[in-house]
């Protein structure tokens, strides 16, 4: 046995959940899905095989076809041409909805959890008076009030995925508070932003990663439902939960005008769902 | 030694045993042979990652879900322990074995209580409800627990460590069994509770007859306490024989060298360094062509880097080493780099009167009761006492982590230290530091080693660019860190690595004072050895202060130039090394000593505390070691608070008996 004097590769923690994540059958499907859909999302417009958009009136509300995949709607407009396209708002409004939850809510959960005391007490009241307020009609209410658009929906999500983001953040900074290494940044005099976000952040990057996640898959199912309401996503675009309000009165006899858009929103969560489960299986082992 | 004819209590034969991580398999015993007689107990010794407690495991049939046998048996009391089905495997837990872990926290249900979970013990062999309440009753009985009834109403949560432990005893002799296996049973408890529960297993075995396989990192542990002992190095026996040849005369060289790191009676740092023994453990699961310590053994030769060696029998012992004559006529290592004894510097921290009162639900709590002490340039400070005795609470107080009670006065050479942290200037926050206990959360997972010290260098010295990475370097060099370790993150360091890393954060600042809280406990006795050489050498160079706090005497004793022994947050004994460990002791120091397992000499008759440490809580009038004191001699004690009186230059103690009638060493 002899030990070579090279030095070994600096292996962060981040390599080993990389490769369970790229190993397990849960993650790899998850991404797969995911992957599809931000295809679409990004390169929609140009593989669709109609305008998503165009009316073709005479076509209207024919079934699926060899011309038309998934049929046509009242506009006569293609619905496989209109659920690639679709992947678009969605794919834009909830993963900012999420970064925004996420980037708050994980400072405000570093700052409850790292400064304690009367500031933790006050956040966390206000966080469990939050959590008991209903989503759907707490962003109804909102929209309301200061107007539809993408970006008051982003806004609207964002803000109410903060305190559940808030508290993941706090648990794990009470962890890693009370180790040696806060310590030491304290007796070389770091400021409290250096030792939040330097020190501690990282170490609790995997829960909230996880989280984060977990909450956009919550976060498409939200836009999805708010769109639907007519709060969300706003016409023309072919956003599958606006065409299934649109369509939904016909779904008896012209089920393909509702069906794909709603297999589009399912096949999203799941998805994302499956990756967050690989991902928080990955991050524990 | 067991006749041929009787069935050993435990045999383990050639056993193989592999570990799938991530895909690989990796074995971490290599053919592991052993036996235990009926009645006897036999010590497994060995450093971390050596697969002493994976034998545990292993004789227990506890095999982790990517654990396996590959090749060999264990046999309990005649019977193939993994040939058994599972109702016969359960039956033999239930009668024949039992096992008593490191943590008896952990291992009892804070839900349930002791008498609950002592009766279904009792329960679960068969009996009936009134007479398994007798046999719990019974059992707290035979471990020494004075009054029963009222610990079986007790929750796991009510009682201290030590007493935990003896229920867990008392639940794993209930069945009476022939084998009790022991993992580190007091490896988390104070020194003069482990001197209780040593004490109570060296009785049981006398009542029950018991065979025990007994593991441990700690030499002088097992050597008190087994007959027959057995090194265990990279999943393999070094070396076994009975208890005093083993320890007397080693014949593997692996057992000399380990031997030869603790500090012997008496050493101190002005005698010389340590012995070290060079290289780091094999990772577990290694494969190693020719002898696994070939290459940290100081007599290596060629064979001994081709040929595996076989454990082989040598009068009576066995060991695995080609040459194991030469173990024996080599002479006890030698000493060098003796440090110089100091000239009296001027004193450098002074402290007066500090109190510390925590507020908790229960009302104030005051830890630490009007200290005053001096600490000069260059001089290591050795602070003694049990769990709960203010030793952290002191270290905080000093760094400015807890803000001591208003009253008191910190002096930093000829300036009065703010109380807190956040109002002391620069300098001041620089000039002590500290080198925690555990390694693995003094270093931020997230950071690599050379970004962990350039930080501390930028913040302490002001360094930037090209000079703090050739700082960086020197630093980590001077610390004995090799350079292919600047740019790895901590969890690809070993501990010791990891302590050096902490020790050069440390030291970055160029501190006159740093705090060292149990630097070496998470240590092996190898890597403490070259971590306190290392703390010896930066203080000679730099004669930077010390307070050295620890609960090993052996290891105060060496580095310590004066010591203060702490009680329930008062000082009851201060004075120089020699002066504490020769005596005339307070009756409380007498105890520790004495509570201390040694390799030299035969156990020492112990003096025996009374009792639990009381709370903090508890307002004790008089002595506040009154309660457990063995020489308490009337009421003054429960009375009066004695005063600390200096009766010779430098030492000085807090007791009412004349100084005549203390003990001696």
């Amino acid at each position: 046995m002899s030990v070579a004097a090279v030095a070994p590769p600096a292996v962060s923690r981040w390599r080993d959940v990389r490769r369970i994540a790229l190993r397990s059958p849960t993650f790899l499907s998850g991404a797969a899905i995911v992957l599809f859909w931000v295809g679409c999302a990004l390169f929609g417009a140009r593989l669709t095989p109609y305008d998503p958009l165009a009316d073709d009136v005479i076509n209207s509300l024919m079934p699926p076809s060899s011309e038309h995949w998934f049929g046509t709607d009242q506009l006569g407009r293609d619905v496989f041409s209109r659920v690639i396209a679709g992947a678009r708002d969605i794919l834009t409004v909830a993963p900012l909805a999420t970064g925004l939850g996420t980037a708050a809510g994980a400072s405000l959960g570093l700052a409850s959890g790292y400064f304690g005391g009367w500031f933790d007490a006050i956040v966390g009241r206000i966080i469990d008076a939050f959590l008991a307020l209903p989503l759907i009609v707490v962003s109804l209410l909102a929209l309301t009030a200061l107007g539809t658009s993408n970006a008051t929906v982003v806004a609207v999500i964002g803000l109410s995925f903060t305190p559940i983001i808030a508290r993941t953040v706090r648990a794990a900074v009470l962890g890693e508070r009370e180790l040696d290494y806060v310590v030491a940044c304290h007796l070389r005099m770091e400021s409290s932003a250096y030792i939040m976000f330097v020190e501690i952040l990282p170490n609790v990057v995997a829960p909230v990663l996880v989280e984060a996640t977990v909450r956009l898959g919550y976060a498409i199912f939200a836009v999805a439902t708010l769109s639907f309401l007519g709060f969300g996503i706003q016409p023309p675009s072919p956003d599958w939960g606006l065409s299934i309000a649109t369509n939904y009165s016909l779904v008896g006899d012209y089920y393909w005008t509702v069906l794909f858009d709603a297999l589009a929103i399912a096949s999203l969560v799941i998805g994302v769902n499956l990756l967050a489960d690989g991902l928080e299986h990955a991050v524990r082992d | 030694m067991l006749s041929a004819t009787e069935t050993p209590a435990l045999e383990i034969e050639d056993l193989r045993f592999a570990y799938t991580v991530r895909g690989r398999e990796r074995e971490v015993l290599h053919s592991l042979s052993l036996r235990i007689g009926r009645g006897e107990s036999y010590g497994l010794v060995g450093e971390s990652g050596c697969g002493k407690s994976t034998a545990a495991l292993a004789a227990m049939r506890y095999l982790p879900a990517n654990g396996r046998i590959v090749a060999g048996s264990v046999r309990i009391d005649g019977r193939d322990l993994y040939r058994l089905s599972n109702q016969d495997l359960r039956r033999l837990r239930c009668d024949v074995v039992s096992m008593v872990y490191q943590d008896p926290g952990r291992a009892l249900n804070p839900s349930l209580t002791i008498g609950r979970q002592l009766r279904e013990v009792f329960e679960v062999a068969g009996r009936g409800g009134a007479e398994s309440a007798a046999g719990a009753r019974d059992m707290l009985r035979r471990v020494r627990i004075a009054d029963p009834d009222r610990v079986l109403d007790r929750y796991p949560h009510q009682l201290s460590g030590g007493m935990q432990q003896r229920v867990c005893i008392a639940m794993a002799l209930a069945s009476n069994p022939a084998l009790l296996i022991l993992d580190e049973p007091t490896t988390g408890l104070d020194a003069t509770i482990e001197a209780e529960v040593l004490d109570l297993i060296a009785q049981l075995r006398a009542d029950f007859g018991t065979a025990i396989l007994f593991i441990s990192h700690n030499l002088a542990v097992v050597a008190e306490m087994c007959d027959r002992v057995g090194i265990l190095y990279g999943g393999a026996l070094a070396e076994e024989g009975a208890a005093r040849d083993l320890f007397e005369s080693p014949r593997h060289p692996y057992t000399a060298a380990l031997l030869q790191c603790l500090p012997r009676a008496g050493q101190q740092k002005q005698q010389g360094r340590l012995q070290t023994i060079p290289g780091a453990l094999p990772s577990p699961g290694e494969i190693v062509s020719g002898c696994a310590f070939a290459d940290r053994c100081a007599y290596t030769q060629a064979r001994c880097r081709t040929e595996a060696p076989l454990l082989r029998d040598i009068g009576g012992r066995r060991t695995r080493c080609h040459f194991p004559e030469r173990i024996a006529a080599a002479a006890p290592g030698s000493v060098d780099a003796a440090c110089p004894t100091r000239e009296p510097a001027p004193a450098l921290l002074r402290l007066d009167q500090i109190s510390k009162t925590y507020a908790t639900v229960h009302g104030p709590a005051k830890v630490l009761h009007e200290i005053s002490l001096e600490l000069r340039a260059g001089e290591t400070l050795g602070v003694v006492g049990e769990s709960g005795s203010g030793k952290s609470t002191l270290a905080k107080v000093i760094l400015g982590l807890a803000p001591h009670d208003a009253g008191g006065r910190i002096e930093l050479g000829s300036a009065t230290l703010p109380r807190d942290l956040r109002r002391r200037a620069g300098d001041q926050v620089k000039a002590i530091q500290i080198v925690f206990q555990n390694p693995e959360g003094a270093l931020n997972r997230s950071h690599a080693v050379d970004r962990i010290i350039g930080r501390a260098l930028t913040k302490l010295s002001g360094l930037a660019g090209a000079v703090r990475a050739g700082r960086v370097a020197s630093l980590l060099e001077s610390m004995q860190v090799a350079a292919r370790y600047f740019h790895v993150f901590p969890r690809q360091l070993s501990g010791g690595l990891k302590q050096r890393v902490a020790i050069a954060r440390a030291f970055a600042g160029e501190p006159r004072i740093v705090v060292c809280d149990e630097p070496t406990s998470a240590l092996d006795v190898s890597v403490q050895a070259a971590i306190l050489n290392l703390l010896a050498e930066l203080q000679a160079q730099k004669s930077v202060a010390y307070v050295f706090i620890s609960h090993d005497l052996g290891v105060v004793r060496y580095i310590a130039d004066r010591i203060m022994v702490l009680y329930l947050g008062r000082v009851l004994e201060i004075g120089s090394a020699a002066q504490v460990f020769a005596g005339p002791h307070h009756p409380y120091t007498e105890a520790l000593l004495s509570s201390a397992p040694s390799l030299e000499g035969s156990p020492r008759d112990r003096v025996a505390l009374k009792g639990e440490i009381p709370s903090v809580l508890e307002r004790q009038a008089g002595c506040v070691f009154h309660s457990r004191c063995p020489r308490k001699f009337g009421a003054l004690c429960e009375t009066e608070p004695p005063p600390l009186r200096e009766f010779e230059p430098g030492h000085a103690l807090r007791c009412h008996l004349p100084v005549d009638e203390l003990g001696r060493s």
